[in-house]
């Protein structure tokens, strides 16, 4: 086996029997990129520096991690796939990227996402589209679409992405990885450059389940820069791997399986819980009413948090600043030539259902609908431990697909949106291949800081699946 | 003014709460260092940095509330306001917009109804909110374009509006004082406006007397003292009685005050107003104070002005003037009540701090903190007085050695032998000397011109080197010129 196929796992034993490993993997994994990312284009900025300061031992010593660009690094270029951010080199490092330091792992490189997070299919980069490692001519999915073509590519041996209405489930879903968006608040957001606050979480993208629960062992926990960030105890994820899942209560929302689901991922996703059937687990159907909502309610409440968050980015203090006769034109001619399509699509959505007038009937009315959405949760997760569904509609779609037509891409998210609104956490796993041999995803959602059910779950459908062995072609 | 019409004033003050670091990170609130010194990635608005609540800004905001009788919210919540200006780093500002962590309370403003005589007033407080500051525009230097200094950005700020309960130009000006005060008693802020601690704008209408309704009401800024807030309110209220008496309408807009016109002038019209789009802040989580908590910050206020004023009201036997005076400033109500305690009249304490000692520290261009006079020493110096030691004239002289060296009045009375002639069989030879060579002045106290007395007495003070109790002089004298 190459170094660079290497899980996470793998990687860190190899690395504490034998120290010299750790600069090896480097070494391999950077010639690797070399020569393949120029056509998959997983990479924003690839400049390993040896000069990042990391603990020397630690549960991540010697293990390069790669990070979307939107995960502030202390004098490392930071842009979000935005022209607008072209240039700015953050003089700190976001908390999770501290604590992967600490804990031994260093930066790898940063990779590409849709412009601050806006899409599904990493094709609103200004860097341009990133490639499906599976079939370059596909979309990776989004918008961490970069990392997880990384870690599918082997291009990486495990990557962060985030993930608003399901930008790191959706592309591990496209790409065949393991994709974790956890509970609102277990991640620090602390340098996670903001699309909307109140759903932004940092996840691992990985090879495995089990590399998943190893970072999120080290992502996980309070921190006192973000108001946001829960205050409690981490258990160790990695003893929830290995388990049985005997007596476990799954629910099937009712709501899931319906027009506008490819029958591919229905029929794998389908075959998916006959296997948690065959292990044991109690399959019910449950039902999510407020569902048919989420779309529409996330696409009030996001917009409007990033219409406000990207107001910073008016060419004053960093980053792009166009040429100007006077303030006002200032601000209108960065932000005009700084921003994609998509950027100012969501900015004049955002300011629009804020405003005087209109705030009421859609934010106000997109928070009470988010109410509904939550308590949808609850009432399932008093019957459930786990509910399953597919991570997207669709097996991942070809580049250029749905460029021109916003409202089919926005439907790309209809499963992993309501777990965002309500703060819940889930996780995406390799479930099959379609007719394309082109990955197709499962959703699992626990209940509010129950990652450990997540992981006890997926551990044990991967383990009886193993699609993780199957590789891409490159 | 017009006497048809009457004025509605309602003011929007704008206080730095004193606190050692900024309102959402850690960042030192000194004022004047080195332009962008104290900051960092939160208050300058770093993509991906985030706020933290400084609960000592929370406490303070409270005390206020609670000093001004308002309803404390158990609900601490934050919003945006979101607008683009360069000295706003996040292109939106972190404020309270439907919870302001207090509401409903009003403060007494003491309004002099005849000359000498005053009555309480309770002027409305609408809200109070916490919000963060600004930065900066610095233009001076620069030749294209400007600076940024973001030292300010983030410093805490509480607002307190008023209701539009405020009459005259003179009640602004009171209720600015009484403000003042009560912030400075709860020592949270320095309410300095030369340095921008304390900010004012005002809201000013007028209507015709009688009249029910509001007028439209202009909004003006840049006032730098409570003068400039008097000042720009008194020309408002005569250019909108100008204006509606020459048949025009008043405009709804925002005018600045320019110092050096004493004028007013047209900033922006409000029908151009922006619309902030408020929202809740999502990277701060609303969180619930105790009751319990509440009522802890309210048993440790300390004694406030009104309080104070109604004790030494009844305490001292003072003019409404004069007590107003000596608890309008905190430090000058302790440094009399400090002296009195030192057993001397209340009224000379009063007379002597208030003209004497304060007249004097004026022209050192000197604080009472900084004085080389202490309670006890003025208490020492009025001691001397009240034991006949040395007359009042002579005080006057001895007080400014006592500022300069900070000698006790004792010590300086014995070095210099300023001891007041009680001696009266030498006075009364002084006074024999003073009428023979005063015999037409004598005359006239003779036949019946009291006040004439005064030059004889004075001349008898000239020869004694003022070493004489006067009082004594004017029993001589009197006595003498009777006969």
């Amino acid at each position: 086996m190459e170094l660079f196929e290497l899980t996470l796992k793998r990687a860190k034993e190899s690395i504490a029997s034998n120290p010299s490993k750790g600069a090896e993997l480097r070494e391999v994994l950077t010639k690797r990129v070399k020569a393949l990312d120029s056509r998959i284009k997983a990479y924003v900025n690839f400049n390993p520096s040896p000069n990042q300061s990391v603990t020397p031992k630690g549960p991540l010593s010697g293990i390069p991690i790669s990070l979307k660009d939107n995960i502030v690094t202390n004098g490392w270029e930071t842009t979000c796939s935005s022209k607008i951010l072209k240039g700015f080199v953050p003089p700190y490092d976001a908390t999770i990227v501290r604590k992967l330091k600490e804990a031994g792992a260093y930066v790898f490189g940063k990779c590409n996402m849709d412009e601050f997070a806006f899409g599904s299919s990493c094709e609103t980069s200004c860097y341009g589209p990133t490639h499906n490692p599976w079939n370059l001519d596909y979309v990776p999915g989004g918008s961490s679409g970069g990392s997880a073509a990384a870690v599918a590519g082997d291009l990486a041996i495990a990557a962060l992405g985030s993930d608003t209405g399901g930008s790191i489930r959706q592309p591990a879903s496209f790409c065949g990885v393991v994709g974790l968006k956890p509970t609102y608040g277990r991640v620090s957001r602390y340098g996670l450059i903001a699309f909307g606050s109140s759903l932004d979480q940092i996840g691992p993208i990985t090879k495995t389940v089990e590399d998943s629960a190893i970072l999120l062992n080290v992502l996980a926990g309070h921190d006192e820069c973000d108001s946001t960030s829960a205050d409690i105890p981490v258990p160790d994820y990695t003893s929830f791997l290995g388990k049985d899942v005997k007596g476990l209560n799954i629910g099937l929302p009712k709501e899931y399986f319906v027009k506008g689901l490819d029958p591919e991922v229905e029929k794998a996703v389908r075959q998916a819980v006959k296997v948690f059937q065959d292990l044991g687990a109690s399959v019910v159907e449950v039902s999510l009413p407020h569902m048919k909502y989420a779309v529409a309610v996330y696409y009030i409440v996001a917009v409007a948090e990033a219409s406000s968050n990207l107001g910073r980015f008016d060419g004053v203090e960093y980053g792009f600043r166009a040429e100007a006769q006077n303030l006002k034109e200032m601000y209108f001619e960065t932000r005009s030539q700084g921003f994609g399509a998509e950027a100012k699509r969501r900015i004049l959505l955002g300011t629009f259902v804020l405003s005087a007038g209109y705030y009421d009937a859609y934010y106000l009315k997109g928070l009470k609908v988010r109410t509904l959405i939550k308590q949808d949760f609850d009432q399932a997760f008093q019957k459930v431990d786990v509910i399953l569904g597919p991570t997207a509609p669709t097996p991942p779609f070809k580049i250029g697909e749905k460029m021109n037509d916003p409202l089919s891409m926005y439907l790309s998210d209809i499963y992993t949106i309501s777990a965002n609104l309500a703060g819940v956490p889930a996780m995406s796993i390799p479930c099959g291949f379609s007719s394309k041999n082109l990955p197709i995803g499962l959703q699992l959602t626990a209940k509010p800081f129950e990652e450990g059910t997540l992981f006890r779950a997926a551990s044990a459908y991967e383990a009886t699946t193993k699609w993780y062995e199957k590789k891409p072609k490159l | 003014m017009n006497s048809n019409y009457e004025p509605v004033i309602g003011l929007e003050v704008h206080v730095q709460l004193k606190t050692e670091s900024k309102i959402f990170c850690s960042c030192s609130t000194e004022f004047g260092s080195e332009p962008n010194s104290n900051t960092c990635p939160v208050c300058l608005g770093l993509p991906g940095s985030l706020p933290v609540l400084n609960q000592k800004v929370l406490e303070l905001g409270m005390k206020v509330g609670l000093a001004l009788e308002g309803t404390i919210s158990n609900r601490i919540k934050f919003d945006r306001k979101n607008y683009f200006y360069p000295d706003l780093p996040k292109a939106y500002q972190i404020s309270q917009y439907d919870m302001p962590v207090s509401s409903k309370g009003h403060l007494t403003i003491e309004v002099e109804e005849e000359k000498g005589k005053f009555i309480p007033k309770k002027i409305g407080i609408t809200r109070a909110h916490l919000e963060e500051d600004a930065g900066k525009l610095l233009h001076e230097g620069v030749r294209d374009g400007s600076w940024v200094d973001y030292n300010r950005a983030g410093v805490p700020l509480l607002e307190i509006v008023s209701e539009p309960d405020l009459r005259s130009p003179e009640e602004a000006f009171q209720y600015l004082g009484s403000l003042k005060s009560i912030l400075q008693y709860l020592a949270v802020s320095d309410c300095n406006m030369e340095q921008g601690s304390l900010r004012c704008d005002a809201n000013v209408s007028v209507r015709k007397k009688g009249d029910s309704k509001f007028g439209i009401k202009v909004e003006i800024k840049n006032m730098n003292s409570f003068r400039a807030v008097q000042k720009a309110i008194a020309y408002e209220i005569k250019r909108q009685i100008e204006s509606l008496e020459a048949g025009e309408r008043i405009v709804q807009e925002t005018r600045l005050w320019n110092e050096a016109k004493s004028q007013t002038f047209s900033m922006r019209s409000k029908e151009h107003a922006h619309d902030y789009r408020y929202f809740p802040e999502p990277d701060l989580v609303p969180f619930t104070v105790s009751t319990k908590q509440i009522e802890d910050i309210k048993k440790a206020l300390p004694e406030l002005p009104q309080a104070r004023f109604q004790r030494f009201k009844k305490q001292f036997e003072l003019s409404d003037y004069d007590v107003l005076v000596l608890v309008g400033d905190k430090l000058l109500g302790d440094y009399f009540e400090a002296c009195v305690n030192e057993k001397v009249s209340a009224k000379l304490a009063s007379n002597w701090i208030q003209s004497e000692l304060l007249g004097e520290l004026n022209a050192r261009k000197l604080a009472l903190s900084e004085s080389k006079v202490d309670a006890k020493k003025l208490a020492g110096l009025i001691r001397l007085i009240e034991n006949n030691t040395i007359s009042g004239k002579m005080a006057k002289d001895v007080l400014p050695e006592m500022l300069e060296t900070g000698k006790s009045a004792d010590n300086i009375v014995k070095e210099k032998g300023l001891v007041q002639v009680t001696d009266t069989k030498l006075l009364e030879e002084i006074a024999d000397r003073v009428i023979a060579a005063n015999q037409k002045t004598a005359d006239e106290v003779r036949s019946g011109k009291a006040q004439a007395i005064g030059f004889l007495v004075g001349q008898v003070m000239k020869e004694s080197k003022g070493k004489a109790n006067p009082k004594l002089i004017n029993e001589i004298l009197s006595k003498k010129l009777s006969s």
